[in-house]
């Protein structure tokens, strides 16, 4: 990709770019079909049942067959609902969540985007996706719906801040918001899960809770609210939906991969197995986290919920950053 | 240097209508001739458990969801300083810290007032 994006620009390369977006597209639609499916055997085998295990061998075509379904579903639009928010929140919440990839490095030749604002790129387009939440919710006009998106998006920007602030201790190490630069600082010196373990553990709860994960899936709250936002939507809509959630496990595994775990930096010297392999290594470890915290914690109170991201985590965040920077002006002047 | 930029945001772009143009294509391109279309007064009046819908969804909502807002874009517009500040970190001088504890500080006493005013929980 390297030479790609050095030369001019020809009808050519814009080809060849634009075929390298629809085969990202089409990774990140079979990414998504087999972590769903991978979820619910994980899940299943963790709680002593067997998964899905009847469409294709070992219930492997299972997801697939759910997409098909999906897709022959009727499109029902509530007559009560405020039509065109109504038709278009799937996509405002899923094209965000798709864009941020093009900034992700997966390893030294394959990145996309090589550009110094890639950190501030993830942050502001990670946002938007709220926006997608909060309309279908309101547009819906329907009870469950509504507080389903409201308590998301006042659960997703109070975690947001945390998730935010957490960049920074690492910004200030690398001193570049690149995502290459971060990665070959980590190859210098240590990856930053060390030195930024801090970063890294509200990275890893504050990420959780803006997914809208179990243990923070109170906007889905299947028990109290039905299903939350997404109540009124159907079919490929509904599909949409879930997709730009598990698009955005594959959009956060992969930053945190980059900004904690060294990216594709081979570890303990292993440098003849490729970077790729590495990086899909520590990807799917986190991705395999997100599946486990699902499976073994309770789902948290909504006092409890608020309270943790302003009381505890921004804080912390915030001790952070000044502890990071503390620590760099001491190392300087010593 | 300036070409890598150029293909760069290009990149974007195409990742950016990608993204658009997927959800196009399926929901109201190819969907159409897949699925059916037969709304019927039952199926498409609002859902709420089975029980006939009383009132309006859209209402004025509880005041605490707004102040969690405000919150949140005081501490954006924060963390939005403190970003080019850790980039030019390395270049600037050790008075730089003191300013930005000063700063984080003064947010701070923010932050705890609306912890004392019971802003943070939700009883």
């Amino acid at each position: 990709m390297a030479e790609l994006l050095s030369q001019p620009f020809s009808w050519l390369n814009l080809i060849i770019m634009v075929s390298a977006g629809v085969v990202v597209l089409g990774v990140v639609l079979v990414f998504v079909m087999y972590a769903i499916y991978f979820e619910r055997k994980v899940i299943g085998w963790m709680q002593l049942r067997n998964g899905p295990n009847r469409v294709g061998p070992w219930g492997l075509f299972q997801t697939v067959a759910d997409v098909l379904k999906l897709m022959i579903k009727e499109d029902i639009v509530p007559a009560k609902a405020d039509r065109f928010l109504f038709l278009i929140a799937p996509i405002i919440a899923y094209t965000p969540a798709f864009a941020i990839i093009a900034v992700i490095p997966f390893s030294e030749n394959v990145f996309f985007a090589d550009v110094n604002v890639g950190i501030l790129y993830y942050g502001a387009l990670s946002s938007i996706s709220i926006t997608g939440i909060l309309l279908g919710g309101w547009a819906s006009n329907n009870k469950y719906a509504i507080m389903g998106g409201m308590r998301s998006v006042a659960q997703m920007v109070s975690y947001e801040v945390p998730l935010i602030m957490s960049f920074l201790g690492v910004v200030l190490l690398t001193g570049s918001l690149n995502m290459k630069d971060i990665v070959a600082a980590q190859q210098d010196g240590m990856w930053f899960i060390i030195p930024q373990f801090l970063g890294f553990v509200i990275f890893l709860i504050a990420g959780n809770a803006e997914l809208n994960r179990t243990p923070f899936d109170l906007p889905e709250a299947e028990n109290e609210l039905v299903a939350g936002y997404f109540v009124e939507y159907s079919g490929f809509r509904f599909a949409f939906f879930m997709l730009s959630e598990y698009v955005y496990i594959f959009a956060l595994s992969s930053v945190m991969t980059v900004m904690f775990l060294g990216g594709w930096d081979a570890p303990f010297g292993l440098t003849f197995i490729p970077g790729g392999v590495w990086f899909a290594l520590k990807f799917l470890l986190l991705v395999f986290y997100l599946f486990w915290a699902r499976a073994t914690f309770p789902r948290v109170k909504t006092q409890q919920l608020m309270g943790f991201a302003w009381k505890v985590l921004i804080p912390l965040a915030l001790f952070n950053v000044m502890i990071t920077a503390l620590f760099k002006t001491i190392s300087q002047a010593g | 240097m300036d070409q890598i930029y150029n293909n760069s945001y290009l990149f974007m772009a195409i990742f950016l209508l990608l993204g658009i143009f997927l959800p196009f294509a399926t929901i109201w391109v190819i969907g159409p001739f897949l699925r059916p279309h037969n709304p019927t007064k039952e199926k498409i009046s609002t859902y709420e458990s089975g029980v006939e819908p009383t009132g309006d969804a859209m209402v004025q909502f509880n005041v605490r969801y707004y102040l969690f807002a405000l919150l949140f874009v005081i501490f954006d517009v924060e963390t939005v300083f403190l970003y080019p500040w850790a980039v030019a970190y390395d270049n600037l001088s050790s008075f730089a810290l003191i300013e930005m504890v000063i700063f984080v500080f003064m947010l701070a006493v923010g932050l705890a007032y609306a912890w004392k005013k019971k802003v943070l929980t939700w009883d």
